[in-house]
């Protein structure tokens, strides 16, 4: 589903990502682990098409579409979901009424007819008890004077309507409580199925002791320096990334 | 009011008039607007008569039927080039009458010129000068009016000008919400004067939106006495014409009134719109909350002009006046000019303007969900126009304006 081949990319003529590999295939979820300056959330960005953000070399294929060429709203709409770290809030864009928006514009590109707001609805209310939102935010700016905590959950619940064949969750598990994560890797798992792959952008383990990855890959100064099964994620719980770094170091 | 009273006041006016000349930049209050282009034109009154009610006028046909709110509005009154034409609806407690027909009612007498003042201004003073017709609106004591008055008044025609002239009274303890649209199609020339009075305890929410036509001219004043204890919220949404001038000045003439005065102003192509509003707080304990938003894109500039002056009696006065501007273009401009005048120690008073571009952030997250990037910068524009849009209390009218900010931002 995504091919990721030699990726060197950065912000502000800074390069981050040194040569990045990375394949994913369908139904597979994946978690990129690293400490922090690591380059994870780069990797994210760049595979969301956010600006200011720079590819130098190598290519990024989605079901075969080069994706770098695409703009943001077209990885969407064929399919690219990422549940931001910092979601911004956005007073006086109505919730619901942006979410239908998108959510249409995607149902438009796949050819499948638009919903309209009575079946709109319908689906929104069954998502949002998967991660036990309150109707009421359905009425309020995007994000607008929600906790963290909410904003987390707003995006998989953006996540569940959209129904992306790929989603990046970058550091979703960040300030989330015990609660708020389980109800986050809740809704992911909800998603999963051999149609959908997922890609888990975090610091620490704990999101994967609910959210169990089928390979774990070790982000280090911009390269994919390890990679394992879910083991692996445990075992850089124990350890921490210092021996890691060490190992890239003598490497070298 | 005798005609001989009322025909002393129009030559008083144009005399004053003539004295006072054409504003000129060189005048502080002016210093933004250049009426020249206006100037060069020989304006000429249209002279038909008056259509008798019920009878739709000819010439507000087809591109004005939308702007009518008819089927929405408690009462609507039409006005073609300044002359009444059309009049449907009324209510329990409301008394609307077309100008001429207001002439001897003893409410209208009393107010009427008092508060505009055309010896210092010589737009009102020209206004009052040549005033064909206009709306006198009258809210019985106690009377609360649900729904809306709508006033409607469409210009129309090269050369034309209008003076329209309205007078609405809102009686002690009263209730009411009108709406004044100003449309048309031509090169056309509106010079619009609104006396309102907020009576003791009176509720009055006023709405002007100005959606003139793309080379027409819009001159308005919206003058506002308020007595003790009233509250009256008033907007100015500028979106149409050439070359617009909105003169806002209210008086807080009673102790405990309080004003929250809205504004936005959405401009594009070479649109120039000169929002100049002055809030007057003669009695203590009064408030006043002000907001212009304004939204500009193209080669198009806007002015935000705005004078706050506590007097030495105003003891325990509470104000605030923000101005926020979204610049869309790199060639649109926008003037920001808040003045406080304060004479007395104990008030409380701020203000603040900022100018900004759309949020990169926010249009890159709503991109990332899938919405185009036209559809986007539109729902962001609008969400900034939002904040004065939805406190409308009119239903309709916020319609015609989410589509009519829809059309221009692009």
């Amino acid at each position: 589903m995504l091919d990721i081949k030699n990726l060197h990319a950065g912000i502000d003529g800074k390069e981050i990502l040194h040569g990045l590999n990375l394949h994913v295939g369908t139904g597979e979820v994946h978690a990129i682990m690293g400490p922090n300056g690591s380059g994870k959330s780069t990797l994210a960005n760049v595979l969301a098409g956010r600006p200011r953000y720079e590819v130098t070399a190598g290519t990024v294929s989605f079901e075969g579409q080069n994706l770098l060429e695409m703009k943001p709203e077209d990885r969407a709409r064929a399919g690219v979901f990422l549940a931001m770290q910092y979601p911004v809030e956005i007073p006086g864009v109505n919730n619901i009424y942006f979410l239908k928006a998108a959510l249409n514009a995607i149902r438009k590109n796949r050819g499948e007819e638009e919903l309209d707001a009575m079946e709109f609805l319908q689906l929104a209310r069954e998502k949002m008890k998967l991660v036990d939102l309150d109707e009421s935010f359905m009425n309020r700016g995007v994000n607008e004077g929600f906790s963290g905590g909410e904003k987390k959950r707003n995006e998989i619940f953006q996540m569940a309507v959209l129904d992306p064949k790929l989603a990046i969750l970058d550091e979703t598990d960040s300030g989330l409580d015990i609660d708020a994560l389980r109800i986050v890797a809740n809704g992911v798992n909800t998603l999963r199925s051999e149609k959908h792959s997922v890609l888990v952008i975090t610091h620490y383990q704990r999101l994967l002791k609910y959210l169990v990855p089928d390979s774990v890959h070790v982000l280090a100064e911009g390269r994919i320096v390890k990679a394992g099964g879910k083991e692996l994620a445990e075992e850089l719980e124990q350890k921490g990334y210092e021996w890691i770094e060490q190992e890239v170091a003598s490497a070298r | 009011m005798t005609a001989e009273v009322q025909t002393d006041l129009r030559e008083q006016a144009a005399q004053r008039f003539t004295q006072l000349g054409w504003p000129t930049m060189e005048l502080e209050e002016w210093k933004y607007t250049n009426l020249a282009p206006l100037q060069r034109i020989d304006w000429r009154s249209e002279m038909e008569p008056r259509l008798q009610p019920g009878s739709r006028p000819a010439k507000a046909g087809a591109p004005f039927v939308a702007a009518s709110l008819r089927a929405h509005a408690l009462a609507e009154l039409i006005f073609v080039n300044g002359r009444f034409a059309d009049a449907a609806g009324g209510a329990n407690g409301l008394e609307i009458l077309p100008l001429r027909d207001a002439k001897s009612h003893p409410v209208f007498e009393h107010h009427y010129a008092r508060y505009a003042d055309y010896q210092r201004h010589a737009m009102t003073a020209l206004n009052t000068a040549n005033a064909q017709d206009g709306a006198f609106i009258h809210v019985r004591d106690g009377a609360a009016i649900d729904g809306f008055v709508h006033l409607l008044f469409i210009g129309s025609g090269d050369g034309v000008w209008s003076h329209p002239r309205n007078l609405i009274v809102a009686g002690r303890g009263s209730q009411v919400t009108i709406v004044e649209t100003f449309v048309g199609a031509g090169n056309y020339f509106t010079n619009a004067v609104t006396e309102i009075v907020a009576g003791e305890g009176a509720h009055v929410d006023s709405t002007k939106v100005e959606r003139e036509a793309a080379d027409a001219f819009h001159i308005g004043t919206v003058q506002i006495h308020q007595e003790r204890s009233s509250s009256v919220v008033s907007r100015n949404i500028s979106i149409g014409g050439a070359l617009v001038r909105n003169e806002v000045n209210v008086a807080l003439a009673g102790e405990g009134a309080s004003l929250t005065l809205d504004g936005l102003f959405v401009l594009g192509d070479q649109q120039h719109v000169d929002n100049h509003t002055v809030i007057d707080h003669v009695k203590p304990h009064c408030d006043s909350m002000e907001l212009y938003k304004g939204i500009l894109d193209d080669k198009s500039r806007g002015i935000f002009d705005g004078t706050i002056i506590v007097r030495p009696d105003a003891q325990k006065t509470n104000s605030r006046q923000v101005n926020r501007n979204l610049l869309l273009s790199e060639s649109a401009i926008v003037d920001s000019k808040p003045t406080l005048e304060i004479h007395n120690d104990d008030v409380k008073c701020s203000h603040g303007s900022t100018i900004g571009q759309l949020d990169e952030e926010a249009l890159f997250y709503l991109r990332a969900r899938g919405v185009g990037e036209r559809d986007a910068r539109n729902l962001l524009i609008y969400a900034f126009a939002s904040e004065i849009v939805d406190r409308m209390k009119a239903e309709p009218v916020k319609e015609q304006l989410r589509a009519a900010i829809g059309r221009l931002a692009r």
